[in-house]
Protein backbone atom coordinates (compact mmCIF):
# COMPACT_ATOMS: atom_id res chain seq x y z
CA UNK A 1 0.00 0.00 0.00
CA UNK A 2 1.55 3.27 -1.15
CA UNK A 3 1.17 6.65 0.43
CA UNK A 4 -1.15 9.26 -1.05
CA UNK A 5 -0.54 12.99 -1.26
CA UNK A 6 -2.17 16.15 0.07
CA UNK A 7 -3.13 18.48 -2.77
CA UNK A 8 -4.76 21.87 -3.05
CA UNK A 9 -7.87 22.15 -5.21
CA UNK A 10 -7.41 25.03 -7.65
CA UNK A 11 -10.61 24.71 -9.67
CA UNK A 12 -12.10 23.13 -12.74
CA UNK A 13 -11.62 23.61 -16.47
CA UNK A 14 -12.04 21.60 -19.67
CA UNK A 15 -9.82 19.86 -22.20
CA UNK A 16 -10.39 18.06 -25.46
CA UNK A 17 -8.92 14.58 -25.85
CA UNK A 18 -7.49 13.07 -29.04
CA UNK A 19 -10.91 11.91 -30.19
CA UNK A 20 -12.20 15.47 -29.82
CA UNK A 21 -14.36 14.62 -26.81
CA UNK A 22 -14.67 17.21 -24.08
CA UNK A 23 -13.08 16.20 -20.75
CA UNK A 24 -13.99 18.12 -17.58
CA UNK A 25 -10.99 18.23 -15.24
CA UNK A 26 -10.24 19.39 -11.72
CA UNK A 27 -6.79 20.91 -11.26
CA UNK A 28 -5.01 19.88 -8.04
CA UNK A 29 -1.68 21.41 -7.02
CA UNK A 30 1.00 19.79 -4.87
CA UNK A 31 1.83 22.62 -2.55
CA UNK A 32 5.06 21.61 -0.80
CA UNK A 33 3.75 18.19 0.19
CA UNK A 34 6.48 16.75 2.46
CA UNK A 35 6.85 13.81 4.81
CA UNK A 36 6.74 15.21 8.36
CA UNK A 37 6.93 12.01 10.41
CA UNK A 38 6.86 8.24 10.20
CA UNK A 39 4.62 5.99 12.29
CA UNK A 40 6.21 2.62 12.86
CA UNK A 41 5.04 -0.71 14.23
CA UNK A 42 7.52 -0.70 17.14
CA UNK A 43 6.81 2.82 18.31
CA UNK A 44 3.18 3.46 17.39
CA UNK A 45 1.67 0.03 16.76
CA UNK A 46 0.80 0.83 13.13
CA UNK A 47 2.66 1.92 10.01
CA UNK A 48 1.85 5.24 8.36
CA UNK A 49 3.35 8.40 6.94
CA UNK A 50 2.47 11.82 8.24
CA UNK A 51 2.47 14.35 5.42
CA UNK A 52 2.15 18.11 5.56
CA UNK A 53 1.27 20.56 2.80
CA UNK A 54 0.93 24.29 2.29
CA UNK A 55 2.81 27.11 3.97
CA UNK A 56 1.98 28.48 7.40
CA UNK A 57 3.51 31.45 9.17
CA UNK A 58 5.82 30.55 12.06
CA UNK A 59 4.07 33.05 14.33
CA UNK A 60 0.78 31.26 13.77
CA UNK A 61 2.27 27.87 14.61
CA UNK A 62 2.06 26.63 18.19
CA UNK A 63 5.28 25.91 20.09
CA UNK A 64 4.51 22.22 20.14
CA UNK A 65 4.05 22.03 16.36
CA UNK A 66 7.13 24.20 15.79
CA UNK A 67 9.13 21.57 17.64
CA UNK A 68 7.50 18.81 15.61
CA UNK A 69 8.36 20.50 12.28
CA UNK A 70 11.86 21.41 13.50
CA UNK A 71 12.53 17.76 14.29
CA UNK A 72 11.67 16.85 10.69
CA UNK A 73 13.60 19.87 9.32
CA UNK A 74 10.60 21.08 7.29
CA UNK A 75 8.84 24.44 7.10
CA UNK A 76 5.64 24.74 9.16
CA UNK A 77 2.75 23.22 7.21
CA UNK A 78 -0.82 24.44 6.79
CA UNK A 79 -2.35 20.97 6.77
CA UNK A 80 -1.23 17.63 8.14
CA UNK A 81 -2.61 14.19 7.35
CA UNK A 82 -1.61 10.57 7.84
CA UNK A 83 -1.63 7.87 5.19
CA UNK A 84 -1.46 4.20 6.14
CA UNK A 85 1.28 2.44 4.18
CA UNK A 86 2.93 -0.97 4.16
CA UNK A 87 6.42 -1.09 5.69
CA UNK A 88 8.26 -1.33 2.37
CA UNK A 89 6.56 1.86 1.20
CA UNK A 90 7.84 4.13 3.96
CA UNK A 91 9.51 7.31 2.68
CA UNK A 92 12.22 9.25 4.52
CA UNK A 93 11.20 12.26 6.57
CA UNK A 94 11.65 15.52 4.64
CA UNK A 95 11.11 14.03 1.17
CA UNK A 96 8.83 16.13 -1.02
CA UNK A 97 6.26 14.22 -3.06
CA UNK A 98 6.03 15.07 -6.75
CA UNK A 99 3.28 14.74 -9.34
CA UNK A 100 4.91 11.68 -10.93
CA UNK A 101 3.83 9.75 -7.86
CA UNK A 102 0.77 9.05 -9.99
CA UNK A 103 0.58 7.75 -13.55
CA UNK A 104 -1.79 9.20 -16.18
CA UNK A 105 -4.76 6.88 -16.60
CA UNK A 106 -4.50 5.68 -13.02
CA UNK A 107 -7.60 5.65 -10.80
CA UNK A 108 -7.48 7.52 -7.49
CA UNK A 109 -9.74 8.12 -4.51
CA UNK A 110 -9.98 11.73 -3.37
CA UNK A 111 -11.13 12.77 0.08
CA UNK A 112 -12.14 16.30 0.93
CA UNK A 113 -14.50 18.40 3.03
CA UNK A 114 -17.62 19.40 1.13
CA UNK A 115 -18.81 22.98 0.77
CA UNK A 116 -21.06 24.05 3.67
CA UNK A 117 -24.71 24.65 2.76
CA UNK A 118 -25.98 25.69 6.20
CA UNK A 119 -29.40 24.64 7.57
CA UNK A 120 -31.34 23.06 4.74
CA UNK A 121 -34.80 21.54 4.36
CA UNK A 122 -35.65 17.94 3.55
CA UNK A 123 -35.96 18.53 -0.19
CA UNK A 124 -32.39 19.72 -0.66
CA UNK A 125 -30.84 17.60 2.08
CA UNK A 126 -32.49 14.24 1.43
CA UNK A 127 -34.13 14.71 -1.98
CA UNK A 128 -37.63 14.55 -0.51
CA UNK A 129 -40.29 15.40 -3.04
CA UNK A 130 -42.19 17.94 -0.92
CA UNK A 131 -45.93 18.50 -1.14
CA UNK A 132 -48.02 19.30 -4.22
CA UNK A 133 -48.06 22.69 -5.88
CA UNK A 134 -51.89 22.83 -5.92
CA UNK A 135 -54.86 20.75 -4.65
CA UNK A 136 -55.23 22.72 -1.45
CA UNK A 137 -51.62 22.73 -0.27
CA UNK A 138 -51.06 25.94 1.62
CA UNK A 139 -47.73 27.49 2.68
CA UNK A 140 -46.05 24.08 3.13
CA UNK A 141 -45.03 23.17 -0.43
CA UNK A 142 -41.47 22.24 0.60
CA UNK A 143 -42.30 20.57 3.92
CA UNK A 144 -41.28 17.02 4.88
CA UNK A 145 -44.75 15.49 5.21
CA UNK A 146 -45.34 12.91 7.88
CA UNK A 147 -42.59 11.93 10.32
CA UNK A 148 -44.23 8.85 11.81
CA UNK A 149 -47.35 6.78 12.62
CA UNK A 150 -50.14 7.20 15.24
CA UNK A 151 -50.47 6.65 18.98
CA UNK A 152 -48.56 3.43 18.53
CA UNK A 153 -45.54 3.92 18.42
CA UNK A 154 -46.34 7.51 19.40
CA UNK A 155 -42.89 8.84 18.73
CA UNK A 156 -40.60 9.68 15.82
CA UNK A 157 -37.98 7.05 15.22
CA UNK A 158 -34.35 7.94 15.75
CA UNK A 159 -32.47 8.65 12.56
CA UNK A 160 -35.56 10.03 10.76
CA UNK A 161 -34.39 12.17 7.86
CA UNK A 162 -35.28 15.75 8.60
CA UNK A 163 -34.13 19.29 7.94
CA UNK A 164 -30.75 20.20 9.39
CA UNK A 165 -27.18 21.09 8.65
CA UNK A 166 -25.88 20.12 5.21
CA UNK A 167 -22.30 20.09 3.96
CA UNK A 168 -18.93 20.43 5.73
CA UNK A 169 -18.60 16.66 5.93
CA UNK A 170 -15.75 14.44 4.86
CA UNK A 171 -16.53 12.79 1.54
CA UNK A 172 -14.43 10.39 -0.52
CA UNK A 173 -15.00 10.25 -4.25
CA UNK A 174 -13.76 6.93 -5.59
CA UNK A 175 -12.19 5.91 -8.90
CA UNK A 176 -11.43 9.30 -10.44
CA UNK A 177 -9.08 9.09 -13.42
CA UNK A 178 -5.78 10.99 -13.54
CA UNK A 179 -5.90 12.67 -16.95
CA UNK A 180 -2.54 14.38 -16.92
CA UNK A 181 0.34 15.15 -14.59
CA UNK A 182 2.73 18.07 -14.63
CA UNK A 183 5.89 17.49 -12.60
CA UNK A 184 7.40 20.95 -13.24
CA UNK A 185 4.42 22.82 -11.87
CA UNK A 186 3.36 20.07 -9.48
CA UNK A 187 -0.11 19.61 -10.94
CA UNK A 188 -2.50 16.68 -11.02
CA UNK A 189 -5.39 16.90 -13.48
CA UNK A 190 -8.26 14.65 -12.49
CA UNK A 191 -11.30 13.89 -14.59
CA UNK A 192 -14.51 14.96 -12.91
CA UNK A 193 -15.41 16.80 -9.74
CA UNK A 194 -13.64 16.63 -6.40
CA UNK A 195 -15.29 17.39 -3.02
CA UNK A 196 -14.48 20.75 -1.42
CA UNK A 197 -14.20 24.39 -2.27
CA UNK A 198 -11.46 25.92 -4.39
CA UNK A 199 -8.36 26.46 -2.28
CA UNK A 200 -9.18 23.61 0.09
CA UNK A 201 -6.83 20.70 0.69
CA UNK A 202 -7.80 17.18 -0.35
CA UNK A 203 -6.22 13.75 0.17
CA UNK A 204 -5.39 11.91 -3.05
CA UNK A 205 -4.59 8.19 -2.78
CA UNK A 206 -4.50 5.13 -5.02
CA UNK A 207 -7.97 3.73 -5.68
CA UNK A 208 -8.73 0.87 -3.30
CA UNK A 209 -11.09 -0.78 -5.76
CA UNK A 210 -8.73 -0.77 -8.77
CA UNK A 211 -5.33 -2.40 -9.20
CA UNK A 212 -2.29 -0.14 -9.16
CA UNK A 213 -0.88 0.26 -12.70
CA UNK A 214 2.52 -1.33 -13.30
CA UNK A 215 4.27 1.95 -14.07
CA UNK A 216 3.44 3.49 -10.70
CA UNK A 217 6.65 4.17 -8.71
CA UNK A 218 7.16 2.41 -5.39
CA UNK A 219 7.45 3.60 -2.66
CA UNK A 220 6.52 6.77 -4.50
CA UNK A 221 7.50 9.72 -6.68
CA UNK A 222 9.40 12.25 -4.58
CA UNK A 223 12.53 14.35 -4.33
CA UNK A 224 14.72 14.13 -1.27
CA UNK A 225 15.61 17.03 0.99
CA UNK A 226 18.18 19.41 -0.43
CA UNK A 227 17.81 18.03 -3.93
CA UNK A 228 17.37 20.46 -6.78
CA UNK A 229 13.82 21.03 -7.88
CA UNK A 230 14.70 20.51 -11.50
CA UNK A 231 15.85 16.94 -10.91
CA UNK A 232 13.02 14.96 -9.41
CA UNK A 233 14.16 11.58 -8.19
CA UNK A 234 11.95 8.60 -8.63
CA UNK A 235 12.80 6.03 -6.02
CA UNK A 236 11.78 3.01 -7.96
CA UNK A 237 13.66 0.13 -9.38
CA UNK A 238 10.85 -1.05 -11.59
CA UNK A 239 9.30 2.24 -12.54
CA UNK A 240 9.83 4.03 -15.83
CA UNK A 241 9.41 7.73 -15.32
CA UNK A 242 5.90 8.65 -16.40
CA UNK A 243 6.39 12.29 -17.25
CA UNK A 244 4.16 13.12 -20.15
CA UNK A 245 0.48 13.12 -20.57
CA UNK A 246 -1.92 10.69 -22.06
CA UNK A 247 -4.00 13.25 -23.75
CA UNK A 248 -1.79 15.97 -25.04
CA UNK A 249 0.35 15.20 -28.08
CA UNK A 250 4.02 15.54 -27.22
CA UNK A 251 4.93 18.23 -29.73
CA UNK A 252 2.64 20.67 -27.94
CA UNK A 253 4.20 19.82 -24.61
CA UNK A 254 7.62 21.40 -25.10
CA UNK A 255 6.63 25.06 -25.53
CA UNK A 256 3.94 24.57 -22.92
CA UNK A 257 6.51 23.50 -20.37
CA UNK A 258 8.64 26.58 -21.03
CA UNK A 259 5.70 28.92 -20.65
CA UNK A 260 4.76 27.21 -17.44
CA UNK A 261 8.15 27.87 -15.88
CA UNK A 262 7.68 31.58 -16.17
CA UNK A 263 4.16 31.34 -14.81
CA UNK A 264 5.35 29.26 -11.88
CA UNK A 265 7.93 31.82 -10.78
CA UNK A 266 5.36 34.56 -10.63
CA UNK A 267 3.17 32.63 -8.28
CA UNK B 1 -2.12 34.68 -14.80
CA UNK B 2 -2.92 32.02 -12.26
CA UNK B 3 -2.27 28.36 -12.99
CA UNK B 4 -5.81 27.68 -14.15
CA UNK B 5 -5.71 30.52 -16.67
CA UNK B 6 -2.28 29.41 -17.85
CA UNK B 7 -3.55 25.87 -18.48
CA UNK B 8 -6.60 27.15 -20.36
CA UNK B 9 -4.42 29.45 -22.42
CA UNK B 10 -2.07 26.61 -23.37
CA UNK B 11 -4.98 24.38 -24.33
CA UNK B 12 -6.50 27.18 -26.43
CA UNK B 13 -3.19 27.73 -28.22
CA UNK B 14 -2.89 24.01 -28.94
CA UNK B 15 -6.42 23.83 -30.36
CA UNK B 16 -5.98 27.00 -32.42
CA UNK B 17 -2.93 25.45 -34.06
CA UNK B 18 -5.02 22.46 -35.17
CA UNK B 19 -7.57 24.38 -37.23
CA UNK B 20 -8.00 27.93 -38.48
CA UNK B 21 -11.21 29.64 -37.39
CA UNK B 22 -12.55 32.46 -39.60
CA UNK B 23 -13.74 35.70 -38.01
CA UNK B 24 -17.52 35.67 -37.65
CA UNK B 25 -20.11 37.30 -35.47
CA UNK B 26 -23.82 36.94 -34.62
CA UNK B 27 -25.98 37.48 -37.69
CA UNK B 28 -23.57 35.73 -40.02
CA UNK B 29 -24.71 32.67 -41.91
CA UNK B 30 -22.31 29.81 -41.26
CA UNK B 31 -21.69 26.38 -42.65
CA UNK B 32 -20.19 24.25 -39.88
CA UNK B 33 -18.63 21.01 -41.11
CA UNK B 34 -18.87 18.56 -38.24
CA UNK B 35 -16.92 15.31 -38.04
CA UNK B 36 -19.16 12.36 -37.32
CA UNK B 37 -17.83 8.96 -36.29
CA UNK B 38 -19.81 5.94 -37.43
CA UNK B 39 -18.03 2.91 -36.06
CA UNK B 40 -14.66 2.99 -37.77
CA UNK B 41 -15.56 5.40 -40.54
CA UNK B 42 -15.51 9.14 -40.15
CA UNK B 43 -17.54 11.43 -42.36
CA UNK B 44 -18.37 15.10 -42.45
CA UNK B 45 -21.83 16.54 -42.00
CA UNK B 46 -22.62 20.18 -42.58
CA UNK B 47 -24.84 22.26 -40.32
CA UNK B 48 -25.80 25.48 -42.04
CA UNK B 49 -27.65 28.31 -40.36
CA UNK B 50 -27.47 31.71 -38.71
CA UNK B 51 -25.09 32.31 -35.84
CA UNK B 52 -27.36 33.77 -33.15
CA UNK B 53 -24.91 34.01 -30.23
CA UNK B 54 -21.33 33.76 -29.14
CA UNK B 55 -20.45 33.24 -25.47
CA UNK B 56 -17.44 32.64 -23.28
CA UNK B 57 -13.81 33.08 -24.14
CA UNK B 58 -10.70 31.04 -24.78
CA UNK B 59 -11.17 27.31 -24.49
CA UNK B 60 -14.69 27.80 -23.13
CA UNK B 61 -15.95 29.92 -26.03
CA UNK B 62 -18.97 28.62 -27.91
CA UNK B 63 -21.42 29.76 -30.57
CA UNK B 64 -25.03 28.90 -31.36
CA UNK B 65 -26.21 28.18 -34.90
CA UNK B 66 -29.94 28.21 -35.71
CA UNK B 67 -31.60 26.81 -38.78
CA UNK B 68 -35.07 25.79 -39.87
CA UNK B 69 -35.07 22.08 -40.62
CA UNK B 70 -38.25 20.59 -42.13
CA UNK B 71 -40.27 23.49 -40.74
CA UNK B 72 -38.87 23.06 -37.25
CA UNK B 73 -36.32 25.41 -35.67
CA UNK B 74 -33.10 23.62 -34.70
CA UNK B 75 -30.30 25.14 -32.67
CA UNK B 76 -26.89 23.65 -32.07
CA UNK B 77 -24.17 24.94 -29.75
CA UNK B 78 -20.56 24.30 -30.75
CA UNK B 79 -17.36 25.04 -28.84
CA UNK B 80 -15.40 27.40 -31.13
CA UNK B 81 -12.19 25.39 -30.66
CA UNK B 82 -13.78 21.93 -30.76
CA UNK B 83 -11.67 19.36 -32.63
CA UNK B 84 -14.95 17.77 -33.76
CA UNK B 85 -15.43 20.71 -36.14
CA UNK B 86 -13.64 20.14 -39.42
CA UNK B 87 -14.06 23.68 -40.69
CA UNK B 88 -16.31 26.72 -40.50
CA UNK B 89 -17.31 28.66 -43.62
CA UNK B 90 -18.87 32.10 -43.47
CA UNK B 91 -21.55 32.13 -46.18
CA UNK B 92 -22.99 35.57 -45.64
CA UNK B 93 -22.33 38.49 -43.31
CA UNK B 94 -25.40 39.87 -41.55
CA UNK B 95 -26.04 43.39 -40.28
CA UNK B 96 -27.52 43.17 -36.77
CA UNK B 97 -27.63 45.44 -33.74
CA UNK B 98 -27.63 42.81 -31.00
CA UNK B 99 -25.03 40.40 -29.68
CA UNK B 100 -27.68 37.74 -29.01
CA UNK B 101 -30.31 37.21 -31.70
CA UNK B 102 -32.76 35.25 -29.55
CA UNK B 103 -35.61 37.30 -31.01
CA UNK B 104 -35.27 35.18 -34.16
CA UNK B 105 -36.84 32.29 -32.23
CA UNK B 106 -40.24 33.98 -32.33
CA UNK B 107 -39.96 34.89 -35.99
CA UNK B 108 -40.47 32.97 -39.19
CA UNK B 109 -40.05 33.71 -42.87
CA UNK B 110 -39.95 37.31 -43.99
CA UNK B 111 -39.55 38.84 -40.51
CA UNK B 112 -36.65 36.53 -39.71
CA UNK B 113 -34.52 37.90 -42.52
CA UNK B 114 -31.23 39.61 -41.76
CA UNK B 115 -29.86 42.33 -44.02
CA UNK B 116 -26.45 41.80 -45.54
CA UNK B 117 -23.63 43.70 -43.88
CA UNK B 118 -21.81 46.05 -46.20
CA UNK B 119 -18.09 45.90 -45.67
CA UNK B 120 -15.52 48.50 -46.52
CA UNK B 121 -12.48 47.50 -48.52
CA UNK B 122 -10.32 47.69 -45.40
CA UNK B 123 -12.58 45.28 -43.54
CA UNK B 124 -12.53 42.86 -46.44
CA UNK B 125 -8.75 42.86 -46.44
CA UNK B 126 -8.50 42.49 -42.71
CA UNK B 127 -11.61 40.91 -41.20
CA UNK B 128 -12.35 42.04 -37.66
CA UNK B 129 -13.72 39.62 -35.15
CA UNK B 130 -13.16 37.93 -31.83
CA UNK B 131 -11.41 34.95 -33.42
CA UNK B 132 -8.72 35.49 -35.91
CA UNK B 133 -7.58 32.63 -38.06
Amino acid sequence: MRTGVIAKKLGMTRFFDEGGAHVPVTVLALDGCQVVAQRTQEKDGYVALQLGAGAKKVKNTSQGMRGHFAKALVEPKHTIAEFRVSEDNLIDVGAELTADHFVPGQRVDIQGTTIGKGFQGGMKRWNFSGLRATHGVSVSHRSLGSTGQRQDPGRTFKGKKMAGHLGVETVTTQNLTIVRIDVERGLLLVKGAVPGSEGSYVKVSDAIKKALPEGAPKPGGFRKTGEDKSAPAVEAASAPEPEETVIEPTEAEAPAAEASNEGGENQ
Amino acid sequence: MNILQTLEHEEAQRLKALRATPAFQPGDTLRVNVKIKEGERERIQAFEGVCIARAGEGVQENFTVRKISFGEGVERVFPVLSPMIDSIEVKRRGAVRRAKLYYLRERRGKSARIAERQMTQAERDEPKGPTEA
